[in-house]
């Protein structure tokens, strides 16, 4: 039996419901050497801002059982290096909708970045990152509030006839709270969730590993979390979800759609094993093969 | 970049922190002198970044330091072991500068990736000089090695037990060698002090923790004098006048 892998957000038809995260797939370049990437649903790209960032100082990166910490901070060459440069790349070696993941420091820088992608024929969706917790005054400062998460959402729907998906941060004592403030304030979407604020101490040095002292935690250890925020958001809001966190293999993504993801990025897996999403979709079949899963919709939320 | 399975055939003490491993199988990944590997270990989150000391058709040599968990694991690793690996990882050395005596600088675990390029300068007929950094006697390995290779070998060590007592600058001072052209790969602070007191042009070999080690997480990210690089993957060997100190 041929399995029916495809999943449809907001009207745009993906493949299978993997989706490489943002900031680990850079966009694209480095995984089209070693794979042909179009056997991807969607690519969520590097997150941009509207000005060019080095980000953080190093070391960014801190080992963490099963996961990492990182922060980098938005590295990122600005949208309309973006533009003029990655997105022409990408098109040459993804030829299906991408995912545009934008960060801000201010709702202007929001607005400015989601307009400019707007134009963009192959950007299907706009992910708009208020949950980095690498960056001071803003990016998760805009995720912690439901009120300052429904203004960064009008403001973008206003500019874009993209379906808008908030990028929603772990960080926070009421996640429902945000995502519905999110869906009523226009959003298409929702993905969730970005990275846990960590942090490691070299008790050698007596000093933080990481040079920001602190940063993300992602990886498999936090997939049991993003589980259930996943199925708290998507039992709370109408809208579709996209779940993210952990995700390491085949049936970590039917879990998260059973918890009620419609689609499901991979992230810090791709640092450890540069095939992971590959794997991850010609698993899939066999997965679903084994568990009496025909279409791969019939699963979405079946966790009541 | 090449995933590979590699196996391990000998991995022994040269001396009580640095370990050779051999590692056999299709490393046909591995380019250049410089270039550096990915070790997924057991029980590790990241892949470790190692560089290459030296490669052969279907083997590989790995000169590394114990300094955490993974090299820790690494260096309790028996014959047959098998290894998931990435290979022919960042750019390597530019063995093709045009130049005819080649100084090559290394500092204590920096001094393995020198190997493999001393053999290729050597093999495109340079006269080649290294200059090696140990703090001690007992931490001296692979001088030998570089003499067979038909280099004029010369050592440095802090406290004085062998060679010239200091650090591999007052080694080069000292030893008035001939030179139009540097490569060096060690600690920071060698590298600094070899670039501001050579007037000649060199490379030199950086080092940085990473996340994925092939350019994807912007974990490694250095500012240049020519912007943002990977020191992963643009790296880890930069040309001297694009290290910003």
């Amino acid at each position: 039996m041929v399995r029916d892998l495809s999943v449809e957000l907001c009207g745009v038809v993906l493949d299978n419901p993997v989706i490489p995260a943002s900031g680990t797939f850079g966009f694209g370049k480095e995984m089209s050497e070693i794979y042909d990437i179009n056997i991807l649903g969607s690519i969520s790209f590097k997150g941009t801002t509207r000005d060019a960032r080095f980000g953080n100082p190093t070391p960014r990166i801190a080992e963490c059982p099963s996961g990492l910490i990182n922060s980098v901070g938005l590295q990122n060459p600005g949208v309309d290096a973006v533009i003029a440069n990655e997105l022409p790349a990408l098109r040459k070696i993804f030829r299906k909708p991408i995912v545009a993941n934008i960060s801000g420091f201010s709702i202007e820088e929001y607005v400015e970045c989601c307009q400019k992608l707007d134009k963009e024929e192959q950007v299907a969706i706009l992910e708009v990152n208020i949950s980095c917790p690498n960056v001071h005054n803003g990016g998760m400062a805009f995720g912690t509030s439901p009120e300052s998460a429904a203004a960064v959402t009008k403001a973008v729907k206003a500019v874009t006839t993209k379906p808008v998906f908030i990028k929603l941060s772990p960080n926070v004592t009421d996640i429902v709270a945000i995502a519905k403030a999110c869906e009523e304030a226009g959003a298409d979407g929702i993905t969730l969730i970005n990275t846990m604020l960590g942090m490691r101490i070299d008790i050698a040095r007596r000093k933080p590993v990481i040079a920001n002292k602190m940063g993300g935690f992602s990886g498999a250890a936090i997939f049991p979390i993003a589980v259930r925020m996943v199925y708290q958001v998507a039992h709370a809001v109408k809208i579709p979800v996209i779940g993210c966190g952990g995700v390491s293999s085949a049936e970590d993504v039917i879990e998260m759609m059973m918890a009620g993801a419609t689609a499901v990025q991979v992230g810090a897996e791709n640092l450890r094993n540069p095939y992971a999403c590959k794997e991850i979709i010609e698993e899939l079949p066999f997965v679903m093969e084994r568990l009496g899963i025909e279409k791969l919709t019939d699963i979405i939320g079946v966790i009541e | 970049m090449q995933r590979v399975v590699l196996t391990v055939t000998k991995n022994e003490a040269l001396t009580p922190l640095i370990y050779e491993m051999h590692l056999a199988g299709d490393v046909s990944g591995v380019t250049r002198a410089g270039q550096f590997v990915e070790i997924a270990l057991d029980g590790l989150y990241l892949r470790r970044p190692i560089s290459v000391c030296n490669y052969e058709e279907g083997e590989l040599t790995l000169v590394y330091k114990v300094v955490g968990k993974g090299t820790d694991l690494m260096s309790q690793m028996a014959e047959g072991t098998q290894l998931d690996v990435l290979t022919g990882l960042g750019n390597g050395f530019n063995i093709d500068h045009e130049c005819k005596k080649p100084l090559l600088v290394g500092g204590g675990v920096g001094v393995p990736p020198l190997y493999r390029l001393t053999r290729d300068l050597i093999a495109r007929g340079k006269e080649v000089t290294v200059v090696l950094g140990f703090n001690t006697e007992a931490e001296i390995f692979y001088a030998e090695k570089f003499e067979e290779l038909g280099a004029n070998v010369i050592i440095a060590t802090a406290d004085g037990s062998v060679g010239v007592k200091g650090f591999v600058t007052n080694a080069i001072a000292e030893s008035g060698v001939e030179t139009d052209y540097f490569y060096s790969c060690g600690p920071l602070p060698m590298l600094k002090a070899l670039c501001q007191n050579l007037e000649i042009d060199g490379e030199v070999s950086l080092e940085e923790r990473m996340g994925c080690g092939f350019g994807i997480c912007m974990g490694c990210s250095i500012q240049t004098t020519k912007g943002a690089k990977r020191v992963c993957k643009e790296g880890p060997v930069f040309k001297k006048e694009e290290v910003i100190w």
